[in-house]
Order: structure tokens, then C-alpha cells, then sequence
């Protein structure tokens, strides 16, 4: 092994350190600055070659736009994204421009992510286009390998996105995704519009182009059983910050936050004999407004075991067990 | 029959070109198609006609003057006894050149500037402002002020008619694309925030081509639609124009000074006012009728319905 190699493969692929995404609030007459959504604030984790970060959350709690801003799509308040060891949130355009084909992403709704006057095999072939310097027949080659590669009927090239069906839709959006072998890409809870046969359907399309392709995905989603299926780790967001962090088969096994004991206790089993006896740990109240979060600890003011400290200070992620990172105050030793 | 699909196929996995599919549909359409012949019908009529029907305009025949249809004048003469065909032609001329590029002028003024407030945040409100200051102002007392003080000027720079022509087109273009400019921004508005211009964004297209991209043909149909509405407005205003004594030489025929003209004699000979008022309706019908068929053609998910 050379030198270089050895360490691109000891370096994750994508290291987020303190990530914030502010969306300032705006009011008054003179729409002065007078408040933040904090959308993300502090995150950090970060993602292996061929590997799958699940992550899961519910509705608001930031996951799709730490996605956006792993891809630049949103503006960066704080922090840093390594990408092989270049930061994305301070590359200038061009820069960025060059780092664009090795991440790529996949939408949560395949009918809005698909340009409706153009044709199937143009929205395939703009990555290209824009990238590679390729020639007409060859381009139109490349589309036909990627057309196959994700189960697409090659006759369909000159259809319009309006002309299919919602699965067929999502595959049209992976395979722009793949045209320009990305070695990353982030999935924006990319089942979530689709019906429970497709889902699987597209799961495993995306799973068997992972083992073929050597990528590297962000598993955007709140659908837990979908994330224990593909997902090697996984994070768990509440209110814009990780709170949970573990290896699949461990954080499903052990829940070591609140959140996450409540979140998986929620998650319906298929048999009924175990249906009925499963406890569901039911969270009163609601998410606080990510503008105003509780001081202390999120999770306070509605986590079941909630003591007085959670209310002053505010938990650090740490690791509990190998591996296995929480932030929460019960796993305090001292 | 297996034969067949199969050539199908394999014709159809080769991209065809758009155009092919846009032509498809458009035929489709049964006013589109009659509109789109009756346009040409006109433009070809006045780009030819003199040719055919070879009197002049403005020849003076006092002693045939206010007749009726005859073999000699198809659709009869004026007061001076000059032919109302030619007349119309020649008219038709000056009516459909300064209807099509005023609409063009203020087509682009238009999108231009709506695509740029629209997807340009900070140039949102200025350029905002400045529509809504152009529709604010008094339109025609304006229009009055600026042809008195050019016309002599390009009068007498580029000599009366091309002079006219360009203070006309100009005049017209500038107060009207403002309609255009905030159907237009609204709907960029809108499609920036959808997800595949996010997408685009993620590929690495750059800003303008995304606009050529992805907004422009997507915000193709309210552009139609103000280009089918501005040639109609753009040869109305032209007649308003002239019907003030403001636009062209009274000896220099236009559709609406032809009518202006004719409004004396409407007692007296109301075919006069028929034919150039026809002449304008009908074009701008037509013109319509084509905008909506090639609006319907333009977009895929209508075509092939």
C-alpha cells in the first residue's frame, strides 16, 4: 500500500466538526436581526468510505439541511465539513464547483426534483455536460449504462419525468446522482414519498449500488426500520443537535438517550403477539421552537427523566462505550 | 406487428430533437394552426402585396373619390380618391413591423428584468421599484412629452419614417413590459425553491445557466401569453398614437390611422372603418390563438393529451 492510499483509507470521507446552520429571523419595520432558527447547532460526526450514516430524527429537527449543508446548498453559519481533508464550507465557487462531482444527492420528493421539460435522458445527462467533456454518442452512451444500472428501461430516454410513476421517478434522480461517480451521496429521505413495495424496491437498488460502486451514503430518514436495514451507524437529531450516536446493532439493541428509548418504542412490530405486549413510551408536550430552545439540556422539559441539573447545564456528546456516543447527563460519573 | 414496435424502439432510444415533438403537438391544434395561417397570410400580404396589387398608396384620383367596392378598387377608395387596398397593405406594413418589435423590445425588458429580480435577491427590490414607478406614471401624457421633445430630433437624424418607426417601437416597448416583468418575477420566485434547481445547484451549474436551463423554459407560458397580448397592445396604442395626431405623418398609413381617418366618413361610408378594424382584430386574434397553441406545445405535460 503507498503512503497516500493508506491514509485516504484511515481518514473518514466526510468529517463535520461543530456544524451550525443559523436562519436569522427577521422583524420590525427595518427587518432587523433579532433571532436565529437554529436549524443545526453543533454537530459533528462524520462518515467512513462505503459506509451508511443513518440519520433519524423526527419532522423539524434539522437532519435534511445538515444534509444540505454537508453539499453546500444552504449557507454554513459555523464549523467545518472535511471532504478528503478539504474544507467545503470555506472553498471558493470554483473550488466548490470541482469538489461538486464527488457529492452528490438524492430528494425526498422525485416528482419536484425532476426538471418537468426536460426529458429523461437530458436530466441524466446534465452532470455530464457539465463535467466531463464528453461527445454526443458517448454521452448518450453514458446515459444508457446509467439508465440500466438503475433498472430504467432504455426506450424511456426521451420520455418526460411527468410519464412515470413515483419509484421510477426516484431511480431517474439516482441515476443523475450516479452519473458522475460520486463517492458520496446524501440521501433526503429518499423513500418518504414513495409506497411501502417501491420503498423496498429503491432501498435495496441503493444498497446494491453501494457494494457494486464503493459509496459512501448520508441515510436521511425517519423511517427507523428503513435506517436498521441499510444503516452501519446511526445518528439520532432532536432540536438541531445529535444527541445519540452509536453503531446500528448496538443503538437499536441498547437506546442509551431518552429520546431515543421514546423514538424506538414507537416503532411498530410486525408480529402481533409481540405488538401487543410492546411498551410505548409516550413524550408529553411538544418540540420547543428551535429559535428558543430550553436552556439546559433540549430534551428537558419533556424527557421522563428529566433532574435538576438537565435544567442548568447543557450535555456534551461523549462517548459512553466504545463507539457508542450519547449527550445526556444520566451517564455522568461525575 | 412485432417488426414494427421493435423499429419503434429502437427509433424511438435515439433523443429525437424537441422541436420534431413541439410541431407534433402544435398541429394538433386546430386554432393554433389556423391562426398561425391567417398570421402568415398577413404577413405575407403586406410583405408582398405591393407587388400584386401595384397602385399606389398615395396616389390621388380626386374624381374617384368615396367609392364604393368596385373591380377597380376591391374595397373602394377615400376622400382623395386613393385606394383603401393599398392603403391597408402599405398600412399593414408599418402596423405589424411596429406591433412585432415593440413586443419584442418589451418581451426581452421584461423577462429580463423579472428573471433578474426574481433570482437575484438584492436586486429584488430595486428593480421592483422601478416596475412599479414605470406603472405609476401617467402613460400617456408621458408617451406626448417624449414624442414632442425627440421627434424632430430623430426626425431629422434618421429622416421621418425610420425616425418615427424607432420613437414608436421604443415608446410602446418601454411602458409595457412591466406586466411581463412581474408575471414573470413571481414565477421565478417560485421555481428557484423547487427541488430541481437544487438540484442543479448540487450538479455545480452555474447561475446563468441554470436560468436557461431550468427557469426559462419553465416560465415560458406567461411569457407567451404576454407576447400574444403584446402585439395587440403595441398596434392599439399605435392607432391611440396616431389617433392624437402623435405618431406617424398623416400621408403615411398606419391600420389605426387609417381608422382615425375613416371615422369622419362613417356615415357616409362605414366599410372604411370596417376593413382596417378588421384587419387589427383579426391579427391580434390570430396571434392569440397561436400563443396558446404554442404555449400548449411547449409544454410536456400537456403534449401528446
Amino acid at each position: 500500500m503507498s503512503p497516500q492510499i493508506e491514509q485516504e483509507a484511515s481518514q473518514p470521507l466526510v468529517e463535520v466538526n461543530s456544524l451550525k446552520v443559523y436562519f436569522p429571523i427577521r422583524s420590525g419595520v427595518f427587518r432587523r436581526h433579532s433571532g436565529n432558527v437554529r436549524a443545526v447547532d453543533n454537530v459533528s460526526f462524520s462518515i467512513g468510505h462505503g459506509e451508511t450514516m443513518g440519520l433519524v430524527g423526527e419532522s423539524g429537527c434539522g437532519k435534511t439541511t445538515a444534509g444540505r449543508a454537508i453539499l453546500r446548498l444552504v449557507p454554513i453559519t459555523d464549523g467545518t465539513i472535511k471532504f478528503r481533508g478539504k474544507d467545503v464550507a470555506s472553498a471558493s465557487p470554483e473550488g466548490m464547483r470541482k469538489m461538486r462531482p464527488q457529492m452528490q444527492m438524492i430528494f425526498q420528493d422525485p416528482q419536484a426534483s425532476l426538471n418537468p421539460r426536460m426529458t429523461v435522458a437530458s436530466i441524466i445527462a446534465e452532470p455530464i455536460k457539465e463535467h466531463q467533456n464528453l461527445g454526443r454518442s458517448e454521452t448518450i452512451e453514458r446515459v444508457q449504462e446509467l439508465m440500466d444500472a438503475v433498472g430504467l428501461n432504455r426506450d424511456f430516454a426521451n420520455r418526460y419525468p411527468h410519464e412515470f410513476s413515483g419509484g421510477q421517478k426516484q431511480r431517474i434522480g439516482i441515476a443523475r446522482a450516479l452519473a458522475l461517480n460520486p463517492d458520496l451521496i446524501v440521501c433526503d429521505e429518499p423513500i418518504a414519498a414513495l409506497d411501502v413495495s417501491i420503498q423496498a424496491q429503491v432501498v435495496n437498488l441503493l444498497a446494491d449500488l453501494q457494494s457494486s460502486r464503493k459509496l459512501s451514503f448520508l441515510f436521511i430518514s425517519h423511517d427507523l426500520g428503513m435506517v436498521r436495514h441499510i444503516a452501519d451507524r446511526v445518528a439520532v437529531m432532536y432540536l438541531g443537535q445529535i444527541v445519540e450516536l452509536a453503531d446500528r446493532d448496538d443503538l437499536y439493541a441498547n437506546p442509551s438517550h431518552p429520546y431515543t428509548e421514546a423514538l424506538l418504542s414507537a416503532v411498530p412490530e410486525a408480529d402481533p403477539e409481540y405488538e401487543r405486549s410492546r411498551r410505548r413510551i409516550l413524550l408529553t408536550g411538544d418540540v420547543p421552537s428551535p429559535s428558543n430552545p430550553p436552556t439546559g439540556c433540549n430534551f428537558c422539559n419533556r424527557c421522563p427523566k428529566a433532574f435538576d441539573r438537565c435544567f442548568r447545564d447543557e450535555p456534551a456528546l461523549k462517548e459512553i462505550s466504545e463507539g457508542h456516543l450519547a449527550a445526556c447527563h444520566l451517564f455522568d460519573n461525575s | 406487428m412485432t417488426d414494427i414496435t421493435q423499429s419503434k424502439l429502437e427509433q424511438q432510444s435515439k433523443p429525437r430533437s424537441q422541436w420534431l415533438d413541439v410541431w407534433d403537438q402544435f398541429s394538433t391544434h386546430k386554432g393554433a394552426l389556423a391562426g398561425a395561417g391567417f398570421f402568415l397570410f398577413v404577413l405575407l400580404a403586406v410583405i408582398f402585396g405591393p407587388y400584386v396589387w401595384a397602385i399606389d398608396p398615395q396616389y390621388i384620383d380626386i374624381r374617384a373619390r368615396n367609392e364604393g367596392m368596385s373591380l377597380a378598387h376591391p374595397l373602394g377608395t377615400d376622400q382623395l380618391g386613393r385606394d383603401t387596398l393599398a392603403r391597408l397593405i402599405r398600412g399593414g406594413q408599418t402596423s405589424m413591423a411596429v406591433g412585432l418589435t415593440a413586443m419584442l423590445l418589451s418581451l426581452v425588458v421584461g423577462t429580463l428584468i423579472g428573471v433578474l429580480a426574481g433570482y437575484v435577491r438584492w436586486l429584488d427590490g430595486p428593480l421592483m421599484r422601478l416596475t412599479d414607478l414605470f406603472l405609476a406614471l401617467p402613460l400617456l401624457p408621458l408617451l406626448l412629452v417624449i414624442i414632442m421633445l425627440f421627434r424632430e430630433t430623430l426626425r431629422s437624424a434618421l429622416g421621418p419614417e425610420a425616425g418615427i418607426f424607432l420613437l414608436m417601437v421604443f415608446v410602446i416597448g418601454i411602458t409595457s413590459w412591466m406586466q411581463t416583468a412581474r408575471i414573470v418575477r413571481g414565477d421565478v420566485l417560485s421555481l428557484k425553491e423547487r427541488e430541481f434547481v437544487l438540484a442543479a445547484v448540487s450538479i455545480g451549474t452555474p447561475g446563468r445557466r441554470i436560468i436557461l436551463r431550468h427557469i426559462l423554459p419553465n416560465v415560458l407560458s406567461p411569457i407567451m401569453v404576454s407576447a400574444t397580448l403584446g402585439i395587440a397592445n403595441a398596434i392599439i396604442t399605435e392607432s391611440a398614437l396616431s389617433f392624437l395626431g402623435l405618431g406617424f405623418p398623416s400621408d403615411f398609413p398606419t391600420w389605426g390611422r387609417l381608422l382615425f381617418d375613416a371615422i369622419d366618413y362613417l356615415q357616409q361610408d362605414p366599410g372604411r372603418v370596417l376593413w382596417p378594424g378588421l384587419a387589427i382584430s383579426l391579427t391580434v386574434l390570430s396571434v392569440n390563438y397561436m400563443g396558446d397553441g404554442l404555449r400548449d406545445a411547449l409544454d410536456p405535460r400537456i403534449r401528446g393529451r
